[in-house]
């Protein structure tokens, strides 16, 4: 099984994300996914710096995929979209599409493509659907627990290969209003890029005090942090190729590493659950439930 | 511009009907559409019932067949295409590809419109879905500004319909999983937001308390109108303030925008609202029919009637409307 890096979910400073990659090349994560997936504004980086940092860990030994953004309103951000496709299909990148926009350029492109976990594939049918437009590999929509990706992975008979979103924040929900200004009370359109002082997002909790969501932008994340490192063993039997941490901060790669040594040397606990964990859709229950 | 009306029973089609809707979109007994709940939706004699009545006065039935089809309860969704067919629906409204890929193998004829859970917020993921499946039709989800939806139309990829009145989902319809997160219920998987079941209402002494799944939505002064744990609508703790973090509860209503509408192209408005009473349905169907015909009569004149804001808002969530995200500010 594969250890995969998904795309940066906060915004971060030019600088903190370059270090952020030098650091993934050093470490044992297999595939590293680049490029800003939530908010079009978000823009410390340009498409041309992601596609170079792409070929410098390509040279690293690293696969990289270029991410796009995951909802797409505005008519500026569909033509950076086709951009960006056209760009990955001229450097010979592979893409993880997380809108059906994506789908469809790739597609005209004859471009092969990740299916990113924004895409609404609930059964069989739909997957091989995808593959015949060229979809590689999928990351199953997160709601989904094992059983329903065990039943989609048995009846597609294309079978693109499954990746697993396994440790990280959630993301539960995507809107055209940005919770991050409202929370500052400044107009989305007037930003100044608040996001950038909430490098892990800012926590709703609810009036008791228990943490529900984490604010990102146009995101809602969940309160809690997913953590499925631990039931690596149970994903690889069920035949899962990859297995995927968000990048919430530079420690994960700490994360890579352990889950690295474990799989190496079949030790079940990557790291200890908290209460801060999550592992309900994997288990068949309500999101935010922990089952240990 | 045609008008969509909600119905979820019998007399709210009646009254639907009687109203002045141009046609009626409704959903079977299960977890096949996004209002999977007790009591609601029709059978098969009901829905033939329904579609009677629709003849008679000339007006289209559509069928809501918009939730995501499960691997192992495939055949439900399969099932639930077929009956549209068999009696006689003008369109079927889907999000899932693989009910539509076997509506348009196995019914070509069959119009499909592309539902606001199938989440296609731009005219790329639309003509995705005019290759593959030849849609008529695509809903637009409410996290448009009026500009996007004007270029939406722009690009002339199919028919768009967007949302003029009801209850108002401020995430992206068809990527949301904040109910499932808390309940392990979604619009997604099982047709709901926020389940009935789940709710739980606790007197404390100082406040009034809504759980939904024993999370704590909101708590209520005494004073303070009580409203639904509707999710993104409850009032949560961030940075040290109180507030309602996602959205207040109110009611989207673009009954003022209708000429730019109409100007952009777009050619059908829908109300939401299945879960709604017949009174309901008949109220809010009734304004909207007499807008669109003062519209059509003369565009130039429009103007939103004081009256039929005053009986929209009478109806609306916590008494208060909004224009969404179809005006920038509210972003």
């Amino acid at each position: 099984m594969k250890i995969t890096l998904g795309p940066l979910p906060y915004f971060w400073e030019k600088n903190t994300v370059l270090n952020f990659y030098q650091a993934a090349a050093e470490s044992p994560a297999d595939v590293i996914y680049l490029g800003e997936s939530v908010c079009s504004k978000r823009r410390q980086l340009s498409q041309e710096d992601w596609v170079a940092l792409a070929k410098e860990l390509n040279q690293a030994g690293k696969q990289t995929v270029l991410s796009t953004l995951a909802l797409i309103e505005a008519e500026s951000e569909l033509h950076s979209l086709r951009r960006l496709c056209e760009l990955a299909a001229d450097e010979n990148l592979l893409v993880e599409a997380n809108d059906m926009a994506a789908v469809q350029f790739l597609s005209e492109l004859k471009q092969p493509f990740v299916a990113g976990p924004a895409l609404n594939i609930y059964n069989g049918s739909s997957l091989d659907l995808l593959a015949r437009a060229g979809c590689i590999r999928w990351v199953p929509p997160l709601e989904l627990g094992k059983d329903a990706i065990a039943d989609i992975c048995e009846a597609s008979t294309q079978k693109p290969e499954t990746e697993l979103f396994a440790y990280g924040h959630m993301t539960l929900a995507y809107s055209a209003r940005c919770y991050t200004a409202r929370a500052h009370n400044i107009p989305k359109d007037q930003c100044r890029f608040i996001c950038l002082q909430h490098p892990t997002g800012m926590k709703a909790t609810s009036q008791d005090g228990q943490e529900l969501f984490t604010l990102n932008g146009i995101q809602t994340q969940s309160g809690k942090c997913l953590n499925l490192l631990n039931q690596w063993q149970e994903i690889r039997s069920q035949g899962i190729e990859l297995i995927r941490l968000a990048p919430e901060s530079p420690a994960v790669l700490n994360l890579v590493s352990s889950l690295k040594d474990s799989m190496e040397n079949d030790l079940t606990t990557v790291t200890p659950y908290t209460e801060q964990h999550c592992n309900g859709y994997w288990n068949r229950l309500a999101g935010m439930e922990l089952q240990v | 511009m045609e008008l969509v009306c909600p119905a979820g029973s019998l007399p709210a089609f009646k009254a639907a009907v009687e109203a002045g809707a141009d046609a009626i979109y409704i959903g079977f007994k299960d977890n096949t559409n996004a209002r999977h709940f007790a009591g609601l939706n029709f059978d098969d004699r009901k829905a033939r019932q329904a579609l009677d009545l629709a003849r008679d006065k000339g007006v289209k039935l559509f069928v809501a067949i918009n939730t995501y089809a499960q691997q192992r309860e495939w055949h439900r969704w399969k099932a639930a295409v077929d009956q549209a067919v068999s009696i006689g629906a003008n369109a079927l409204i889907a999000a899932d590809m693989s009910v539509m890929e076997y509506a348009h193998t196995q019914h070509p004829d069959l119009h499909l419109h592309l539902s606001v859970q199938g989440s296609a917020t731009n005219f790329g993921a639309l003509q995705f879905y005019v290759n593959q499946f030849n849609i008529k039709r695509a809903v637009l989800p409410r996290v448009l500004s009026l500009k996007q939806v004007k270029q939406v139309a722009a690009a002339n990829v199919v028919d768009v319909e967007v949302f003029g009145f009801g209850s108002l989902c401020i995430m992206a319809e068809g990527r949301c999983y904040l109910s499932s997160y808390i309940t392990g219920e979604s619009p997604n998987t099982q047709g709901v937001c926020s389940p009935a079941r789940f709710v739980e209402w606790r007197e404390t002494g100082q406040h009034l308390e809504s759980r939904l799944n024993n999370v704590v939505i909101d708590r209520y002064q005494p004073e303070e109108k009580a409203g639904y744990p509707t999710l993104c609508k409850g009032r949560f703790d961030v940075d040290g303030h109180r507030y309602h973090a996602l959205e207040e509860p109110t009611s989207l209503n673009t009954l003022t925008i209708l000429p730019e509408l109409q100007a952009a192209g777009v050619k059908a408005v829908k109300i939401e609202g299945r879960q709604r009473s017949p009174a309901y349905v008949g109220q809010v169907v009734s304004v909207w029919r007499k807008a669109l015909d003062k519209l059509k009569q003369s565009p130039e004149n429009f103007r939103a009637d004081n009256q039929w804001m005053e009986v929209l808002q009478s109806l609306s969530e916590g008494s208060q409307t909004t224009l969404g995200a179809y005006s920038r500010p509210w972003q």
